[in-house]
């Protein structure tokens, strides 16, 4: 009965917010890890501490940094305004970002460890019979990972689902338009509303769990 | 023809001491093993050659193209070598069939070019009946036939091959090598084969590059090599010398004779050109070329009493391990019928004594 009286917008929501999250974090952290496993350029270790930074800072931190450069008076901001129409904090898609700067940096280091340890000698002999390094990656080394790139992908849709601390400081708390399901049972909490808190948290940890299997079935047919 | 100079420098670290590869030498077409102990930098030196070590000097030519020059800055990508290389795991794409495998390496075909190119390929190395197999389904020979088929769709100016037969069981290394003439006599290039087991110079021929220590301590025909190894560490390495210290005591060109001190015992010998009296040298003979027989009586001339420490025996010969390190490899049925002997003498023949 009380999973009746529930309001499963934020449900909804955040696995809309963690799809779209995941779909932009995957084919950039990816590339990332590409990057950063394979090739050596001036300004690597750089590239390394941005990615890391957002896993190291305080989330209200990150949450201000993002403020800043999306808010109103931002020039990222105000592109956005311009081509969309609408502003991009406090509104859903703002949480979309707050999560994949949750997300991104984990499925990163999770593909960049993969790609590390994976055997070089297929790349080398691609290399060897003509193929481009595009080629090489997209016919030989993702094929290769692909198991962990997925499993990474899962983990990273697990993470995304549960951000809290950036999505409501840059996309609030407003119920049926910005509240995600962490937020949720963070509002039924604080207004004593138990049950409510209980069946959301029941959800969310199913969900969770369920993702973590898939993750690691993925990681046992890939050792297999 | 590949023509290689080039040095590389590895500095000493945590996990390695430091290493210098410092190479010069000449591939010429056909086969050429790059022979030497693992660890020697064999496969440095395929590597630099394919594009994949980046040298600190030097120069690498393949036929009239430069693919590295350390002096104008030239360093060609593996992609523009056109270098077979075969790895001793073979590096087939494990998610790909052994036709996708060729067809990766003949991209840039036409398509119908591309087909038949595959189709050719399979026929020639016998990979038809396996042609939509993965790699882990198929066997080790077949496995290397593919590789070899990729290695050589793309038409290469050279090919290089790291321990390629170290995967095989000695009954289908036979067949490898029989493979491997096959390819030098319809492909007219350098093919470079690294290995550590002398068994396959032999079963290769051609040209030998001893390597040892990231340096080519000798090159030449492999027969060559054998007659006369150029340095005490070279016949070390082909195991197959027995090394005594020795002290010249004669040398008297015009009989074309000398008299060597080893231990208690003179042995007579061919004249050395190039050494004086007294000289400390290392006398150097293989174990094929002496001789051991039951002692009667005194040791005679160019003979040694030996003792006996244990026979190894072999598919089709003994070896014979005496005291003082002699070596002796006899042949089977020779030494059945003195297998109970007791006492020995190994006889050193004059044309077999070179001296290092």
């Amino acid at each position: 009965m009380v999973f009746m009286a529930v309001d499963w917008f934020p449900l909804w929501l955040s696995l809309r917010v963690a799809a779209w999250a995941t779909l932009a974090a995957a084919p950039i952290g990816v590339g990332l890890a590409y990057l950063l496993a394979n090739c050596s350029f001036r300004g690597k270790k750089a590239l390394e501490m941005a990615v890391d930074l957002p896993l190291a800072l305080p989330s209200t931190v990150l949450a201000y940094y993002l403020l800043v450069v999306l808010g109103h008076q931002s020039p990222l901001g105000k592109l956005y305004a311009a081509v969309t129409g609408v502003q991009l904090i406090f509104t859903w898609q703002a949480a979309v970002v707050a999560a994949f700067f949750h997300a991104a940096p984990w499925l990163v280091h999770q593909v960049r460890v993969a790609l590390e340890q994976a055997d070089h000698s297929y790349e080398r002999a691609a290399r060897t019979l003509g193929a481009s390094e595009c080629r090489v990656f997209f016919r030989v080394s993702l094929p290769l990972a692909r198991r962990a790139v997925l499993a990474a992908t899962v983990l990273a849709f697990a993470r995304a689902l549960g951000e809290f601390g950036v999505t409501i400081m840059i996309a609030g708390n407003v119920p049926g338009r910005t509240q995600t399901l962490a937020a949720a049972v963070y509002s039924a909490v604080e207004s004593g509303a138990g049950a409510v808190a209980r069946s959301l948290v029941l959800v969310i940890s199913a969900v969770i769990v369920l993702l973590l299997w898939a993750a690691s079935r993925l990681s046992e047919k890939r050792a297999s | 023809m590949i023509k290689v100079r080039i040095r590389k420098k590895f500095p000493p670290s945590e996990k390695s001491a430091g290493f210098t590869l410092d190479v010069d030498f000449t591939a010429p077409c056909g086969i050429t093993v790059l022979f030497g102990p693992r660890g020697a930098g064999k496969t440095l030196v395929l590597d630099a050659i394919a594009g994949f070590l980046h040298p600190d000097e030097g120069r690498i030519l393949l036929d009239d193209a430069i693919l590295y020059d350390g002096a104008t800055g030239v360093h060609l990508r593996p992609q523009r070598r056109n270098c077979g290389y075969i790895v001793p795991n073979y590096a087939l794409f494990p998610h790909m069939s052994v036709r996708r495998n060729l067809e990766f390496a003949v991209r840039g075909l036409a398509r119908l070019e591309r087909r038949r190119r595959v189709r050719e390929l399979l026929e020639r190395y016998h990979l038809s009946e396996v042609a939509e197999c993965l790699p882990r389904e198929i066997s080790a020979i077949q496995k290397l036939r593919c590789a070899i088929a990729r290695a050589l769709a793309r038409a290469p100016q050279a090919l290089l091959l790291d321990e390629p037969a170290c995967g095989l069981e000695p009954s289908l290394r036979a067949s490898f090598y029989s493979w491997l003439q096959q390819v030098r006599d319809e492909h007219a290039i350098p093919i470079l084969l690294a290995t550590h087991d002398f068994e396959e110079c032999f079963e290769s021929a051609g040209e030998v590059l001893m390597i040892r220590e990231g340096k080519i301590a000798q090159s030449g025909s492999l027969r060559r090599v054998l007659e006369q190894p150029a340095s005490v560490e070279v016949a070390r390495m082909l195991g197959v010398f027995n090394l005594l210290p020795a002290e010249i005591r004669a040398l008297d060109p015009s009989r074309n004779s000398s008299r060597l001190k080893v231990g208690e015992v003179e042995l007579s010998g061919v004249y050395y050109p190039g050494r004086f009296l007294g000289d400390r040298v290392w006398l150097c003979v293989r174990s094929d070329e002496l001789v051991a027989a039951p002692q009667n009586g005194k040791p005679g001339p160019n003979q040694m009493a030996v003792q006996l420490v244990r026979a190894v025996e072999r598919l089709q010969t003994v070896r014979l391990e005496f005291a003082g390190g002699i070596v002796v490899e006899m042949k089977r049925a020779l030494f059945e019928s003195q297998k109970h002997n007791k006492e020995w003498v190994v006889e050193f023949p004059p044309g077999a004594l070179r001296v290092i």
